[in-house]
């Protein structure tokens, strides 16, 4: 029913593609979401329209945010004022914070979750499961995803790995607490911390349960992006959003497969008695039977996602920043070709450089020396996006949306952050600064703060397509400069704390002649991140109130954009566009040209006009 | 008490704020929308130049008061080339960090929009994104280059006269073996260990190489100017052996052994004379071990080879500790938890872990 107006959509997709939504008459004439009923549950719940399940795995990243936040507030307290008390952590948290001092035990319990919940369940769920679902239809121009039921499934795995990971904080020996990274024998011994109990167990399976919906996205992203654009759509005509996001699923269903086998032999040394990581081992006086296994051979495992998950973390937020700079700098994005390239250079390379985490676990030199050099590389890919970002600022006539405002932060972060890696991805140097508070620095500026700038940019940009509304400006300036600078009085100075050899993962440095000279600087640092705390919860209650009291939008483009989804209703229904799909006759970046604002995809060529 | 003000003082900060924002929202409705997008516009431009300068400074600033902060000179010859390292990274990033945030803050501000600035359609230009492919490389071929060199210095073959030391990790403290007079260790095998029977590290007795073989823990002792390799290991989870005045670092494995070497420069004394007598060089455990991770310290004490001579001199050998202690200790002490099969098993293993030199 869909192959006249969606030709290039080989008919295996189209079957379970137009089964869906019998709404669509599919020709064009009056389409009209309203005259069929959906469902409170339909609509909102068990939905398959993937702006819902966009608008889902947006505010499930939100809520995991704030916990994610919150944790990390908890433990810069303890670092911040190790010899107070703090009461009223004992009434919420009781035994884990006995006489109101955050212990060990919960300490490391904290960091773990902070970090899991962060990489995986916001920046990786939240980002790429917001963007890619709401705007690879809108932007190919498709009526929905390949499969919205595989897209639902993806949502709700989502959800699942969240209960289970969020109820495993309340079980009586806590979370897991072995880092995020939960390296065995750490995480395989029950013996070894209380956290390797029950809820390594529940971290596995919800990780696994993830690494399920992520998958079940990622199929349905590239599916989506490679076969279902519009008429006139080729790939170069594709905004750099999609490119990225395409490079991003790819990564991930990649990847995320070899994470997986990883977990399951964890799972497998954890209860089945297996060896895959033990040997040697002698726990408490308790000799342990197991011999032969490797503990290292998690690390090859787990890194072979654990490196790419930067990128798959980092480049979503590119593409968003990609596109927001270019609309609100009025101008196209420079080197549109190279941007691509680079994007893919990024890509086969993040396969290629795991084991640069792992310089000082006693890999052979010789192998290290070749992960150095394929490290490095990949700021040469870096760099000329950064150089191509500021050439697109120059000679530009640059509103500063607070989308903008986000995508300059962002680039400002990546290039502070991105610069470290050249300090870290040299074996030389990592032999003094691993797992160094300038690790900590580092990628808490690259893909941490840099992710949430993209994210931010991406949500006050494709605000007014979700919700028809716009959210608070002043509210979003003082969210942007306070982050801004708070992001950079948090984490720049750790990298001094980094060069003098302090260690991360340290409850407390009062024990230490050569780490207990930075008190004042970790009070610094905790209060400006209980502030920069409190402006997101500004932040959550602007996007809160502003669904139903922000200002609303009264045009279809109110950025004066060029790409597709301002072609759609203000309010779209299911199925995005009313009439048929629009057919695509140009690049998405014809911003100022011929002395034109912005000429949209749709616009034909003037006979006189080249190609693109 | 506090607690509560402080939560209630944020509340009403962002009630506050909120009420501005709101109030704000309504007042551009009146003064006409576009007027405010572009009074918003101007403020933000000039923000973003501020910050820049601000951002400078503050990078200055900071450098100013934490720099004197880190670890002074490298202790060891590895550290010193580590040290060289650093110095040209930070000299070839600081300056492209330089370059790019003013290109990306002054660009912002200076193409803010403007009445009847039209911006240059200005898709792409080869020639320019070959420059900036190409400099980059050779920038980083260099950096690339450098690296190497030093790594393959740093793990390399220790030299042929370098003292040796077994370090061993576990929760939470470091254990230490010297090979004793014969310059060799005798061979471990870990279903051995037994803390009653006095063998810690599980030594074979019958092992002559053994009987020599002298323990400690807590403090190392290694001499001054004399390259010392350590052979790392890890009992029961993956430790990491932390030396961050020479700048060294290597993962102690459970089951798989590593090494590094290096030559330390300063004696421990020395050190104090320079950096205060509260000066220690201390080990830390580098890769998260539990929750006593932080905790997890040892001691290194450099002195000169009489110095090292004369502490030796009052060490005994484990072999002597554990012949006169192990049969009557088995019997009567229940202080740490021993299997059955370990305390029983008088078979030699079939597999043998060997660190020997």
């Amino acid at each position: 029913m869909n192959e006249n107006i969606t030709p290039n959509v080989p008919p295996g997709t189209t079957a379970s593609h137009g089964g869906l939504h019998t709404g669509h008459d599919g020709n064009g004439h009056g389409h009209d979401d309203h005259h069929h009923k959906q469902s409170f549950v339909s609509k909102y719940i068990f939905s398959m329209d993937h702006k819902t399940i966009a608008k889902q795995f947006l505010i499930t990243g939100i809520i995991w945010a704030i916990v994610g936040g919150l944790f990390s507030v908890l433990f810069r307290l303890q670092l911040a004022y190790p010899d107070e008390t703090f009461p009223i952590l004992e009434t919420f948290f009781g035994r884990w914070a006995k006489g109101g001092q955050i212990q060990p035990e919960f300490y490391y319990a904290l960091i773990t979750m902070h970090g899991t919940v962060l990489v995986f369940f916001v920046l990786t769920g939240g980002l790429s499961g917001t963007f890619a679902n709401l705007l690879i239809p809108l932007q190919v121009g498709a009526r929905d995803m390949a499969s919205p039921f595989m897209n639902m499934l993806s949502y709700w795995f989502f959800f699942l790995a969240s209960v289970v990971m969020f109820s495993s904080l309340f079980v009586q020996t806590g979370p897991a607490s072995g880092g995020w990274t939960s390296y065995p024998p750490l995480s395989a011994l029950q013996g070894a911390a209380e956290g390797s109990k029950i809820g390594m167990d529940l971290w596995i399976v919800s990780m696994a349960l993830f690494v399920v919906s992520s998958l079940l996205g990622g199929l349905n992203y590239i599916a989506t992006i490679l076969n279902m654009r519009t008429k006139g759509m080729s790939m170069t005509r594709m905004p750099l959003t999609m490119w990225a996001i395409l490079f991003t699923a790819i990564l991930g269903v990649l990847s995320f497969p070899v994470l997986l086998s990883g977990f399951i032999l964890l799972l497998f040394d954890r209860n089945l008695g297996t060896s895959f990581y033990l040997s040697d081992i002698v726990l408490n006086g308790q000799i342990l039977p197991n011999e032969g296994g490797s503990a290292i051979l998690y690390q090859h495992l787990f890194w072979f996602l654990g490196h790419p998950e930067v990128y798959i973390i980092i480049l979503p937020a590119m593409g968003l920043v990609s596109e927001v700079m270019s609309v609100n700098a009025r101008k196209p994005i420079f080197g549109y070709m190279a941007m691509v390239g680079s994007l893919l250079a990024i890509t086969i390379l993040a396969f290629l450089v795991w084991a640069h985490h792992m310089f000082v676990s006693g890999l052979n030199p010789f192998l290290g020396s070749v992960f150095v050099l394929l490290t490095l590389l990949i700021a040469i890919p870096s760099a000329i996006k950064v150089f191509n970002w500021i050439t697109t600022l120059w000679r530009g006539n640059i509103r500063f949306t607070p989308g903008m405002m986000f995508s300059i932060g962002f680039v400002s972060m990546f290039i502070s952050g991105g610069l470290t890696g050249i300090w870290l991805g040299n074996s030389t140097l990592d032999i003094h600064l691993h797992d160094t508070y300038f690790v900590v620095a580092h990628f808490h500026i690259v893909m941490g703060v840099s992710a949430f700038f993209g994210m931010f940019a991406g949500v006050y940009h494709w605000f007014p397509k979700m919700f028809g509304r716009y959210l608070n400006n002043t509210l979003a300036y003082i969210h942007f400069w306070v982050t801004l600078v708070g992001a950079y009085l948090i984490f720049w100075p750790m990298h001094y704390q980094g060069l003098a050899g302090v260690p991360r993962r340290y409850v407390d440095f009062r024990l230490w002649s050569s780490f207990n000279h930075f008190t004042d600087l970790n009070k610094m640092i905790t209060v400006v991140s209980i502030i920069v705390f409190a402006v997101q919860l500004m932040f959550v209650f602007n996007f809160f109130y502003s669904i139903f009291k922000g200002r609303k939008v009264r045009s279809t483009n109110p950025w004066g954009s060029n790409t597709l989804e301002w072609t759609t209703p203000i309010n779209p229904g299911h199925g995005n566009w009313p009439g048929e799909i629009p057919e695509v006759h140009r690049w998405a970046y014809d911003y100022g040209k011929d002395g034109r604002d912005h000429i949209m995809q749709t616009e034909p060529l003037n006979p006189n006009e080249t190609k693109h | 008490m506090s607690t509560t003000w402080i939560v209630i003082a944020l509340i009403l900060g962002f009630v506050i704020v909120f009420q501005i924002a709101k109030a704000s929202e309504y007042v551009s409705i009146l003064k006409g929308e576009e007027k405010t997008r572009k009074e918003n516009n101007r403020i933000n431009a000039f923000l973003l130049l501020a910050f820049l300068i601000a951002g400078l400074f503050g990078v200055w600033y900071c450098n100013y008061r934490l720099a004197g902060k880190i670890l002074g000179e490298a202790a060891s010859n590895h550290g010193e080339r580590i040290d060289n390292m650093l110095y040209i990274t930070l000299a070839i990033t600081g300056i492209v960090f330089v370059l790019t945030q003013i290109g990306l803050f002054w660009f912002s501000f200076k193409y803010q929009e403007k009445e009847g600035q039209k911006p240059l359609y200005y898709p792409h230009n080869n020639k320019l994104e070959l420059i900036w492919t190409v400099i980059p490389a050779i920038t980083l071929t260099v950096l690339v280059g450098y690296g190497l060199y030093y790594w393959f210095q740093i793990t390399g073959e220790a030299p042929k006269d370098s003292m040796v030391v077994e370090v061993t990790g576990k929760q939470f403290n470091w254990e230490y073996r010297y090979p004793g007079k014969d310059g060799m260790f005798g061979k471990r095998y870990y279903k051995e260990v037994n803390e009653a029977a006095s063998n810690p590290l599980g030594q074979l007795w019958d092992d002559p190489a053994n009987h020599d073989d002298i323990y400690t823990t807590g403090e190392m002792h290694i001499v001054v100017g004399k390259p010392v390799k350590l052979i790392i290991g890890a009992k029961d989870v993956i430790h990491d052996v932390g030396l961050a005045h020479f700048r060294m670092k290597m993962d102690a494995v459970p089951g798989i052994p590593t090494t590094m070497w290096f030559t330390p420069k300063f004696t421990t004394r020395q050190m104090r004379d320079k950096y205060g007598p509260d000066f220690n060089y201390e080990i830390s455990c580098d890769q998260m071990c539990g929750k006593g991770h932080f905790s997890m310290r040892g001691t290194i004490v450099v002195e000169t080879q009489a110095e090292y001579n004369a502490w030796l001199a009052t060490k005994q050998p484990q072999y002597l500790a554990a012949k006169g202690n192990a049969p009557a200790g088995a019997d009567t002490t229940g202080l740490k938890p021993v299997t059955p099969a370990s305390a029983t098993d008088t078979t030699r293993p079939v597999a043998v872990l060997t660190t020997t030199n």
